[in-house]
């Protein structure tokens, strides 16, 4: 989620290194390529980190080993079984964790081809967790499973399975780490690979509550990486890029598939809690441009003060339903028509809250249009914010161009 | 009243209008029988009268829309004596308000387009209102650095934040576009703060802001990634959600808390537009106006921090305050205008803290008034580089104990001056009332400054004399040193032949040193020194001899006369340009031998003085009487006058001071024409307050004598050390 980068630009590269963990944080939970399978070596050679075994006994052996310095015995020979699995792929449960300032998103990969014998080596909390997150889609009384995004026989890494989405509050943060907890996951000792800001701020609740070692992933990087992965396999056969033709024309506007196979350089804009804008220029070259802090915190935060709400889809549905037009001050309320001078059509907002000023139009609001009109400003502002980015961005690459015509001898 | 225009926004109306004003002003005249009264030992040189005049003046009020009612009934008030027929009108209100306007005031509503007017204000301010545009740095000391006119304002971006939010690219007079804007502007702070805090007015709001802690309400870096921002090299307290934690956490927020918030969010939102623009059309100058902007150091300081957070290689952001007050100026390059330091309201009238009376009024009155002036002002041609001429030599703003020193100088003065205003008006009933009605508004002045030393921009010397100036003339006291200067002149011109006898006399070494130490005499008398002044009354030529042996012997504390002497032993220069200081001895006996001795060089003169009235300077109407008296006496300057050598100049200006980017169109033309070569500024308020450091293109000669010992000291040296500076531009 792109809280917490209001505008620090700064190369992801350059900033990769301060952490082991994200030295080697390159690998997305997909990657099953060499990359990772050296980092896994380097983590299992590495006494600070926690051995993989299936058996409890194991498990709790490596608790004892995973205490920094208190490791010093020979590898056991589960551990070497455990390395030697782990070469081919990372053991389940597959989950990747984006902490954000608003709300964690967990995905979880579900397999479903799983074999007799696997089912028979696999340990009771990794069945229980399965269980526990498959057939439900509500998690304590914030946790939700969006299960209309779920991802349905994919293939990843050789396993076909599902993959699921689940949210919660990221101040329900210290509960799940309980449940972990609760649950032993560290019993599992699969590699929680997160990312966000809270995969630092939590890092420390992670390990010394849950017993539970971070694998902290650079946000940016993580978030390039799966937009292009969620592309290149379609949401269940469908394009997940879209876009809207006739925007401004409610009858002929329509949802299009936008066919993102050659798509650089693009303006990515991306909207957590705040609000990042990378310019990608290739897989992995890309820029942090700018970012805001009128993000998807703001919409719910003010609608909260405004409206009373609790939740976010509360927020959304109350927007919905409302009429902004009675909030926001339109060019005509000031014009009283189109101001032609600048062309702007009477319809545009001139200014939002514009009304507000005026005690009688206070009363004659109602949640639903300041909710409304919320979500309007928001979302008008980032839109400006990036047509701007796009429109900068463009002289850069003409500028780029230039540079390169000078080093023509 | 002539003209005037109305901008009513969606928030707030502006009115701007043109009257004309009725003021006191002082005459001289010369006496029919001018030719005769020399031999006449008791008669002045010449008549002082004071007679009404009407000069054009702009005013600027801005009233809060539901006073719209009120704001007519003041418009129609003022609408005495009135043929307009049509009310120039701009902005949305303009279309809302029309049918109001017509009947209240029954006026036909022309409507004008807002943009148009807007810009064509913000020239007309970048141009005419000196310091009015400031780039507001953070937390530094002072707070505001104001920005000398820039001879070139073109192109740059204007910002203007009302109710939404306009980017206008201007790149001339009168071509500018539309390049973009937003809807959250200050209407957004100001409707969603009314709804978030209950809290109704805009000033209350922003008052609400300056004491809350946003971050209580925004979502920081630190809160999204605990004490690991740090070592992540992010700054923890970024703002990553504007009412993040609203969102988040289960608790009341305070009203002061929320209204920080919002504050923040728009304003660094503006800035990250204007930046964003401002990259994409490679402008380096940003100017933010707009009645968000105006008077509220919370917003200029949230903006600025914006921009220069939001641009890698920082622009110049420079809120222009006042365009917000200015709807429309017609005809722009036609006249030029002066800001009335009386009639205008400081840049924090809104601040309820520092001046509860004025408060009272923000909010749904503020006020700006400029004083036509008779002719346009420009630049000195010979100035080295126009751009960065500032003409003050210290700026008080920066310096705070010159400040503390000069605020209280001028206060300690204040009793004295409003002495010498109730004796220079005797057969006057109210003149002491008014005299009271004076001090007690430049004490406030005064007052105000100590507490916020950028309330009226930036603060100097000459300000201070300016203010004083434009203080006493609204309480009808155009010129309350008329009769002294009268007498003075009289006995001084009596003086004249003896003088120039008795340089005549010496030897030519010898006398261009008398010369130059007779300039420096005349600018000993200070009619605050009473001593002098007794000196003065009882023997003239004593007086004069007296002021030359209190100057300080050579070497003087700056001391470039053997240069001087020596480029006088070469070829005679083509023109020179003299700026008068005082009336009487200073410009009889120490201005007129000198130029006397150019003239006989072949060198032609001008002779610039004050076109109207600051303390006792000479001013050009007096300067004139003078000349036409000493012509009578002496050939050499009776010819030049005659064949047009000498010439007597206007400067344009009625300070004290000098201010070489802002002198009489006339008096340019001429110095261009006749190829000035010279340029000779005497006097403290001339050549030390302001120029000292002022680098021309050609020769300069800047001499005074230091009468106040404070600024001697600081100078290293003491009461009545010389300034004798001569330079030679670099070739």
């Amino acid at each position: 989620m792109g809280a917490g980068r209001l505008g620090v630009p700064m190369e992801r590269h350059g900033r990769a290194a301060d952490t082991s963990a994200s030295s080697a944080g390159e690998s997305a939970p997909e990657g099953p390529d060499g990359q990772q399978r050296e980092l896994l070596r380097r983590r299992a050679s590495s006494a600070s980190e926690p051995p993989v075994g299936s058996s409890a006994s194991a498990s709790a052996e490596g608790i004892r080993r995973s205490r920094p310095g208190s490791y010093s015995g020979a590898p056991s020979a589960s551990r070497q079984r455990v390395e030697s699995l782990r070469k081919k792929r990372q053991l389940f449960p597959w989950f990747g964790l984006d902490i954000g300032g608003t709300l964690v998103k967990l995905v979880y990969f579900e397999p479903k081809d799983i074999t007799a014998e696997e089912e028979e080596e696999e340990v009771e909390s990794l069945k229980s967790i399965r269980k526990y997150l498959t057939s439900n889609v509500a998690y304590g009384s914030t946790g939700i499973r969006d299960v209309h995004l779920e991802l349905k026989d994919l293939t990843l890494c050789g396993r076909k399975g599902n993959l699921h989405f689940i949210r919660f509050p990221t101040h329900d943060m210290p509960a799940f780490i309980q449940m972990g907890r609760d649950k032993n996951f560290s019993s599992l000792h699969t590699v929680f690979c997160a990312t966000g800001g809270g995969a630092y701020k939590f890092e420390q609740d992670f390990l010394t509550i849950g017993d539970l070692q971070l694998c902290k992933l650079d946000e940016l990087d993580c978030l390039i990486k799966g937009i292009l992965y969620i592309d290149s396999v379609g949401f269940n056969g469908r394009s997940q890029c879209y876009y809207f033709e006739n925007p401004a024309d409610a009858e002929k506007c329509q949802k299009l598939p936008f066919d993102l196979k050659n798509p650089y350089p693009l303006l990515l804009v991306n909207i957590g809690s705040g609000v990042s804008i990378l310019a990608v220029y290739s897989k992995d070259n890309y820029k942090r441009v700018t970012g805001t802090s009128l993000g998807g915190g703001t919409f719910f935060g003010l609608c909260c003060l405004l409206t009373g709400c609790s939740t976010f889809e509360e927020a959304l549905e109350m927007a919905s339903r409302g009429d902004s037009t009675k909030v926001d001050k339109l060019v005509r309320d000031i014009y009283g028509g189109d101001y032609e001078r600048f062309g702007l059509p009477g319809w545009a907002v001139a200014s939002s809250f514009g009304n507000m000023i005026s005690k009688e139009k206070r009363e004659a609001v109602s949640k639903e249009d300041l909710a409304r009109a919320t979500l309007i400003t928001i979302t008008n502002n980032i839109g400006s914010i990036a047509r701007m980015c796009a429109l900068n961005e463009g002289y850069f690459g003409a500028v780029g161009a230039l540079l390169e015509l000078l080093k023509i001898p | 009243m002539l003209e005037a225009d109305l901008t009513s926004g969606g928030s707030l109306t502006k009115l701007a209008y043109y009257s004309t004003v009725q003021h006191k002003v002082a005459r001289v005249r010369s006496f029919e029988n001018s030719g005769r009264d020399a031999e006449q030992e008791h008669e002045p040189p010449y008549e002082v009268s004071v007679q009404e005049e009407v000069t054009a003046r702009l005013h600027f009020v801005k009233f809060e829309n539901t006073y719209i009612e009120a704001c007519l009934d003041f418009i129609k008030d003022h609408l005495v004596h009135t043929e307009t027929k049509v009310i120039q009108a701009t902005g949305g209100g303009a279309y809302k308000f029309k049918d109001l306007i017509e009947e209240k005031l029954r006026l036909k509503v022309d409507k004008e387009d807002v943009m148009t007017c807007l810009i064509k204000g913000c020239n007309f301010v970048l141009k005419n209102i000196p310091h009015e545009a400031f780039v507001y740095q953070k937390d530094s000391d002072p707070e505001f650095r104001f920005q000398t006119n820039h001879p070139n304002i073109f192109p740059y971006l204007l910002v203007n934040i009302g109710s939404g939010v306009s980017i206008v690219k201007v790149e001339t007079e009168d071509r500018f576009e539309w390049v973009g804007g937003s809807s959250i502007g200050g209407g957004t702070f100001w409707g969603l703060g009314a709804l978030l805090t209950k809290t109704k007015k805009f000033d209350e709001l922003l008052h609400l802001a300056s004491k809350g802690q946003h971050t209580n309400v925004d979502m920081l870096v630190q809160d999204v990634y605990g004490g690991a921002h740090q070592t992540l090299g992010l700054s923890g307290n970024l703002i990553a959600s504007s009412f993040g934690k609203s969102a988040t956490a289960d608790k009341e927020f305070s009203k002061e808390d929320m209204a920080k918030s919002l504050l923040h969010m728009i304003s660094n939102d503006i800035g990250q537009l204007a930046c964003l623009h401002a990259k994409l059309h490679c402008l380096d100058r940003v100017y933010f106006g707009g009645f968000f902007i105006r008077g509220h150091p919370a917003t200029m300081r949230t903006i600025t921090y914006s921009i220069n957070f939001f641009s890698k290689v920082p622009p110049r952001p420079r809120p222009a305050p006042g365009a917000s007050l200015l709807p429309c100026a017609r005809h722009p390059n036609q006249y030029s205008w002066g800001e009335n330091y009386a009639g205008s309201s400081g840049l924090m009238s809104s601040s309820p803290e520092l001046c509860p009376a004025q408060r009272a009024r923000s909010g749904t009155f503020d006020l700006l008034e400029m004083d036509r002036l008779e002719r346009p002002l420009v630049n000195l041609p010979l100035l080295l580089d126009p751009s960065s001429y500032v003409p003050d030599t210290v700026d008080l703003t920066d310096d705070a104990l010159a400040r503390k020193y000069w605020l209280t100088c001028f206060e300690e003065a204040l009793d004295g001056v409003v002495k010498r205003a109730v004796a220079s008006q005797p057969g006057c009933v109210d003149a002491a009332e008014r005299a009271e009605k004076f001090r007690q508004k430049y004490w406030r002045k005064l007052q105000t400054l100590r507490h916020q030393p950028f309330a009226y921009g930036t603060l100097t010397v000459r300000s201070l004399l300016d203010t004083r100036e434009h203080c006493l003339n609204e309480f009808n006291f155009p010129d309350p040193y008329s009769k002294v200067k009268q007498k003075e002149n009289g006995v001084a011109l009596k003086c004249f032949p003896r003088v120039i006898r008795g340089l005549d006399a010496l030897g030519w070494e010898e006398r261009q040193l008398a010369l130059v130490k007779g300039l420096l005499a005349g600018n000993v008398f200070d009619w605050g020194a009473k001593a002098v002044s007794d000196v003065l009354e009882s023997d003239p030529q004593f007086g004069f001899e007296e002021a030359k042996m209190k100057l300080q012997e050579r070497p003087w504390l700056v001391d470039s006369y053997s240069k001087w002497l020596q480029r006088l032993k070469g070829p005679p220069h083509k023109c020179a340009l003299i700026f008068a200081d005082n009336s009487g001895i200073d410009v009889i006996l120490g201005v007129f031998p000198f130029v006397r001795e150019l003239l006989s060089r072949g060198t032609e003169v001008i002779l610039a003085c004050n076109s109207g009235p600051a303390l006792n300077d000479v001013t050009y109407c007096e300067s004139l009487i003078v000349a036409e008296r000493i012509a009578a006496m002496d050939p050499v300057v009776h010819s030049a006058l005659k064949e047009e050598r000498l010439l007597l100049m206007q400067t344009g200006s009625s300070s004290p001071c000098l201010d070489l980017s802002r002198l009489d169109k006339g008096l340019a033309v001429l110095v261009r024409e006749r190829g000035a070569d010279l340029v000779v500024i005497e006097g403290m308020g001339r050549a030390v307050h302001t120029n000292y450091y002022a680098a021309l293109r050609c020769e300069s000669l800047k001499l005074a004598v230091l009468k106040n010992s404070w600024l001697a000291e600081r100078l290293g040296g003491r009461l009545f050390s010389v300034i004798f500076k001569y330079e030679v531009p670099a070739e």
